[in-house]
């Protein structure tokens, strides 16, 4: 890899890849299948932390019984991944590391606050997901790096998170869609994580709304006062069928729908 | 480009070895190096489902799969599901039902619909909804085809017994 500088493309479930390189988007100098390292498969919870293999396929996150009890929240997004078929194939550590602005698991990353192990000839190191991402499609993985395993720290007693998308039809991409993370401690949202994807050109931690959330009950009038920092937070791409203020209206509509079913 | 790799995988059952370009889709390779055209090609990146095959028993997009990765893997077709007879009673409906029309579209339909029969005997209508959302078909509207796809899972049931319409 580090040989043919930036023109190798590792091939994990090809779910985006292919169809890429099949629409000539895409023309690697070499192309590296890496679909079947089993070392980089399977999920573990170790000391507090959910490890999962880079190449584990959707579907097998889907019906984990490990991420069902832990992580309901996840299984319901991975849900929204596309079509069943493409479950079969494709893999979170390929979607983590394309970081299509638009799909599920990058802005669950943030959410859930996973850190990611990075594998290369030179050694091992840790990223944490609110670092990784940091462009329209652009990440810190280095030319010569792969992403091996994504750690999810275990959520606490008094965790709620909730998750939610629109869409035009199912298994499209999202128009916008929400993640919500936070502590509920006698009924007061604290640590309150927020990331939306389909709305801006990364994943977004909506941070100004996140702050506004602290602290209250998290009934209708903080969510409204909190919605009103969407606007800073996001930026959002008018695409075909949606403005940028249709989209904007959308992610505070996610928003209210989010905090206000567990909150309030 | 013209640099081969050697496969060695069984396809409906049968071993075959042969070389491929690396480039080459699994859907190419079935229909071209093996001649097995029941697996129709679509939309060629994913959206349509008209190539959806089997491999290792979970359905997969013919055109999103490079057939170079499949060395050692277990590839069923439409074909094989038919010889085999484990469609039958699906395809019976489907004709029964009008569940096609122009055909391109079927034999995907019928693959991904047997992986739902196969894990999902007690799926609803919604959740047939939900399993094919990945298939296209631009004659029948789906009505005909959610129905053939109930109706096997239905008698599936009552054969099995399995159903509580039977008890």
């Amino acid at each position: 890899m580090a040989s043919h500088g930036g023109n190798v493309k590792l091939l994990a479930g090809g779910q985006s890849l292919i169809p890429m390189l099949n629409l000539r988007l895409s023309a690697p100098e070499l192309l590296v299948d890496i679909s079947r390292l089993d070392e980089l498969r399977g999920i573990k919870l170790e000391g507090g932390v959910l490890k999962i293999g880079a190449l584990t396929r959707h579907v097998e996150i889907e019906r984990s019984p490990e991420v069902a009890r832990l992580f309901p929240t996840l299984v319901q997004a991975v849900r929204e991944i596309a079509h069943p078929a493409i479950r079969n194939r494709g893999t979170i550590g390929g979607s983590l590391a394309l970081a299509d602005p638009a799909a599920e698991w990058p802005a669950a990353a943030l959410a859930f606050d996973m850190t990611f192990e990075l594998a290369s000839a030179r050694g091992t190191r840790t990223v944490k997901a609110a670092e990784f991402f940091r462009g329209l499609y652009d990440t810190a993985l280095g030319a010569d790096e792969v992403l091996a395993v994504i750690h999810i720290p275990v959520p606490k007693a008094a965790t709620k998170a909730a998750f939610g998308e629109l869409s035009r039809r199912s298994g499209d991409y999202a128009i916008a869609g929400a993640f919500v993370n936070t502590q509920l401690v006698d009924g007061e949202l604290q640590q309150t994580r927020i990331a939306y994807f389909g709305v801006a050109a990364t994943p977004v931690l909506a941070r100004r709304t996140m702050t506004a959330l602290d602290g209250t009950n998290g009934d209708a009038a903080a969510i409204e006062a909190a919605a009103k920092h969407l606007e800073a937070d996001l930026d959002p791409l008018a695409d075909l069928y949606n403005s940028r203020a249709t989209k904007l209206h959308l992610s505070r509509v996610l928003l209210k729908r989010l905090v206000a079913s567990f909150a309030g | 480009m013209s640099q081969t790799i050697s496969l060695t995988l069984q396809v409906n059952g049968q071993p075959v070895t042969k070389a491929v370009e690396p480039r080459t889709h699994l859907i190419d390779f079935l229909r071209n190096d093996l001649a097995l055209t029941g697996s129709h090609v679509g939309c060629e990146h994913g959206v349509c489902g008209a190539c959806t095959v089997l491999v290792d028993g979970d359905m997969v997009r013919g055109c999103l799969t490079l057939a170079c990765q499949l060395d050692g893997a277990h590839v069923e077709t439409v074909e094989g599901l038919t010889e085999s007879g484990a469609i039958a009673d699906l395809q019976a409906a489907f004709l029964q039902r009008n569940a096609l029309q122009c055909g391109y579209c079927t034999p995907g339909m019928l693959v991904c619909a047997s992986e739902l029969l196969r894990d999902q005997p007690q799926a609803t209508r919604a959740e047939i909804r939900e399993h094919i959302s990945g298939n296209y078909c631009r004659c029948t509207g789906y009505e005909a085809i959610v129905d053939a796809i109930e109706e096997t899972l239905r008698s599936r049931r009552a054969t099995s017994g399995l159903s509580k319409e039977v008890a």
